[in-house]
């Protein structure tokens, strides 16, 4: 972690450290910029069907003529492309940079790892058009088919795994620092998990608690793990101040894989499971509590007396703010699953409301705050316009927050209305309307400020920008000056 | 942390743990929930109607589940005169509880609503039924004919209001849709909660007293 406190020039590369993060950084180009391309078509893809799939909701006659184009069909793809395409290939992006950075050496297997993007891409593909085909396996979160579809992702995953553990087994860092944890953990728990889910011979409530073992953890242990291996390596990185804590890290970590893994439950609280596999469910949720706080204490007192920081640097200001969205998430998830709570909020928008707290204003912040850091050390330029660059933060954030407040409030109004048995189910369904309206303005919003993020590094990678003797921010605030990010440009 | 096989290990431990909790001890403790007698496994076009219901999506905005009195107002409001218990599912595979209501519960539709025409003409646009409906129309699942080209054993829709065809036509139900009403009015849970001889109802997940 540099503590350099002004921006001297490095003169050569003779330095060391330096060296190490350079070849570092130029054996996980190929595939790192891959893995982000990948991630941002399926991106752009992702939203386009969230739109139309948002509309729909309340203009219900609006392209109804095909099957390809039903709610239910375009709501799947759109889960579907944000999970596996966007979020899971952006982190694979995030991890095959971040694991030979820090245990100081070069990405081993790195075609391997290019071989496994490209069959990942495939494997969504054919999932996706079999869906809209019609071809589904019928539970959330594993529509996409099990047979033609979902071995693309095992074998590709598996291979970018592959890479990344040979490069972890040839480190050259004694120490493994806490961000390597989480992604390593998460590359061994995601095909662990995923053959579970997957697992064809579940029936009947059976098949409901395994899709929920399934579809938590996903979230849990291979969203959740990659994003906050990612903030714990860019909050410290960016402010040059190391992490606040080893030990609650190590707290954190720990428990997290242990409490979050039985969560999943909670998706069926009331349902006609097991009774004491809810209730464990519950106690896990609540115990959720300890990796959360030790988590939150050591990003955010990371964070204390810096927060001027967030003015200058667009990797900590998207970064912060995710794992600011991942304590709140976390906190909310752990309220819901209460069965007072739970009974009013189950089966409503509120569900919707907070898993994009968790997708998006969590994982895919932080994505956008890692590739704003990553991106500039791969391709020697840095990003061409502070403007785009302000324009995307603020058209996601006022977009996410308006999506997640209307869908909140309308989700509690609409859970408030089905419990009491003397209001008809209409109005269960009318009081949702102004929300699922303002969802889908909110949804446009967002679309923005995709688009202008998604130009900003079209430009950034056709090298159309201006070639930069200096970093953008580093004149403001030395906090944030690297010197082997000057040394990278020369 | 500086041992790789700890890490590793120690990750592996965490997620197996809660692989046997919630997938392996409830596979060997639900494998001997009775098959109830009221039940029927379901017809092949009723297995052709839950194939249409998963194509397109249906499970989004329906669950299948009552819940209990105690817990929500699921049985006040009409959606079963029970709970459903894990007997009521021993023939789905893939589970459709689902976990959204933008729509009704419809584990008893068959019991509200067992009119063919009626689940046909919903399906044909909802807003025939329940103006206030936000449920998509599936105006695929029919074919618009002209009356005179209706062959014998083909079930027309008689539409009503602005949905109606233009005169001279007809709404047709495909197949598919035919098949997709079966599976709906075949949806009943209504008989009495089926009892294991001796052995108590844990794998049913009820005990006396559900509510916490």
């Amino acid at each position: 972690m540099s503590t350099s406190t002004r921006p001297t020039p490095v003169g050569s590369l003779d330095r060391p450290d330096v060296d190490v993060r350079l070849r570092a950084d130029l054996s996980s180009r190929g595939p790192v910029l891959l893995a982000f391309g990948s991630a941002i078509v399926w991106l752009l893809v992702g939203t386009v069907f969230g739109d139309v799939a948002s509309f729909k909701l309340h203009l219900p006659d609006w392209l109804v003529q095909q099957g390809w184009l039903t709610f239910g069909r375009l709501r799947t793809v759109h889960l579907n492309t944000m999970i596996y395409g966007w979020a899971s290939l952006a982190m694979v992006g995030v991890s095959l940079w971040i694991i030979p950075r820090l245990v100081h050496t070069e990405l081993r297997y790195g075609g391997l790892a290019r071989t496994g993007i490209w069959l990942w891409n495939v494997g969504l593909v054919i999932g996706n058009l079999g869906v809209l085909a019609g071809y589904n396996d019928g539970l959330e979160w594993l529509e996409m088919h099990r047979y033609f579809a979902d071995p693309w992702l095992v074998v590709g995953g598996g291979m970018v795994g592959i890479a990344l553990l040979v490069t972890l087994a040839a480190r050259e860092a004694d120490h493994l620092y806490v961000s390597v944890w989480y992604v390593m953990a998460a590359y061994l728990w995601f095909p662990i998990i995923f053959a579970v889910g997957n697992w064809p011979t579940f029936t009947g409530v059976e098949s409901g608690a395994t899709n929920w073992f399934y579809a938590h953890n996903a979230l849990g242990l291979w969203l959740t793990a990659v994003s906050l291996g990612a903030a714990y390596y860019f909050i410290p990185k960016v402010l040059g101040r190391p992490v606040y804590s080893y030990q609650l890290s190590l707290l954190g970590f720990w428990t997290l894989a242990f409490f979050y893994a039985l969560n999943g439950m909670h998706h069926l609280v009331g349902g006609p499971i097991p009774e004491w596999m809810i209730t464990t469910s519950i106690a896990a949720s609540a115990l959720m509590l300890i990796p959360v706080l030790a988590t939150a204490v050591n990003l955010h007192v990371t964070m204390v007396g810096r927060f001027g920081a967030l003015r200058y640097s667009p990797t900590l200001r998207f970064v912060v703010l995710g794992a600011i969205s991942y304590t709140a998430v976390s906190l909310q998830g752990m309220l819901t699953a209460l069965r007072e709570v739970n009974r009013i909020t189950h089966f409503t928008q509120w569900t919707i409301a907070h898993s994009h707290v968790g997708v998006y204003a969590f994982v895919t912040f932080v994505m956008f705050g890692s590739m704003y850091y990553i991106l500039p050390r791969l391709v020697r330029r840095e990003w061409p316009s502070a403007l785009l660059i302000q324009w995307h933060f603020w058209l996601v954030l006022t977009g996410i927050a308006l999506y997640v407040i209307a869908l909140t409030v309308v989700g509690v109004r609409q859970g408030l209305a089905m419990l009491d048995p003397q209001v008809p189910f209409q109005r269960s369904v009318e009081v949702t309307i102004p929300g699922l309206v303002a969802r889908s303005v909110a949804g446009l919003v967002l679309t923005a400020g995709h688009l202008v993020f998604v130009w900003h590094y079209w430009l950034m990678v056709r090298g159309r920008a201006p070639a930069r003797e200096t970093l953008v921010f580093h004149e403001a605030r030395p906090i944030l000056y690297e010197p082997e990010a000057e040394g990278a440009l020369r | 942390m500086t041992r790789i096989w700890l890490l590793l290990l120690g990750a592996l431990a965490t997620v197996g743990f809660a692989f046997i909790v919630l997938v392996a001890v409830p596979g060997v403790m639900l494998q001997d929930v009775p098959r109830p007698a009221e039940l029927k496994p379901y017809t092949p076009e009723q297995a052709r109607g839950r194939a249409v219901y998963i194509a397109n999506g249906c499970i989004y905005c329906h669950s299948q589940q009552v819940r209990d009195p105690a817990f929500t107002t699921d049985v006040q409001r009409g959606w079963g005169n029970r709970a459903t218990v894990p007997a009521d599912y021993v023939y789905d595979r893939p589970n459709l509880l689902g976990t959204m209501r933008t729509g009704p519960d419809l584990i008893n539709v068959g019991q509200r609503l067992p009119d063919v025409g009626w689940q046909l003409l919903h399906l044909y646009n909802p807003r025939t039924v329940a103006p206030w409906s936000i449920m998509p129309a599936y105006p695929y699942l029919f074919a618009v004919r002209d009356s005179a080209a209706v062959r014998p054993g083909e079930r027309v829709v008689t539409v009503p209001g602005e949905h109606a065809p233009p005169p001279g036509r007809v709404v047709v139900a495909t197949p598919d849709a035919l098949a997709l009403a079966e599976y709906l009015i075949s949806l009943k849970r209504d008989y009495p909660v089926p009892q294991r001889g001796g052995t108590g109802d844990a794998a049913n997940g009820r005990s006396a007293h559900t509510m916490p």
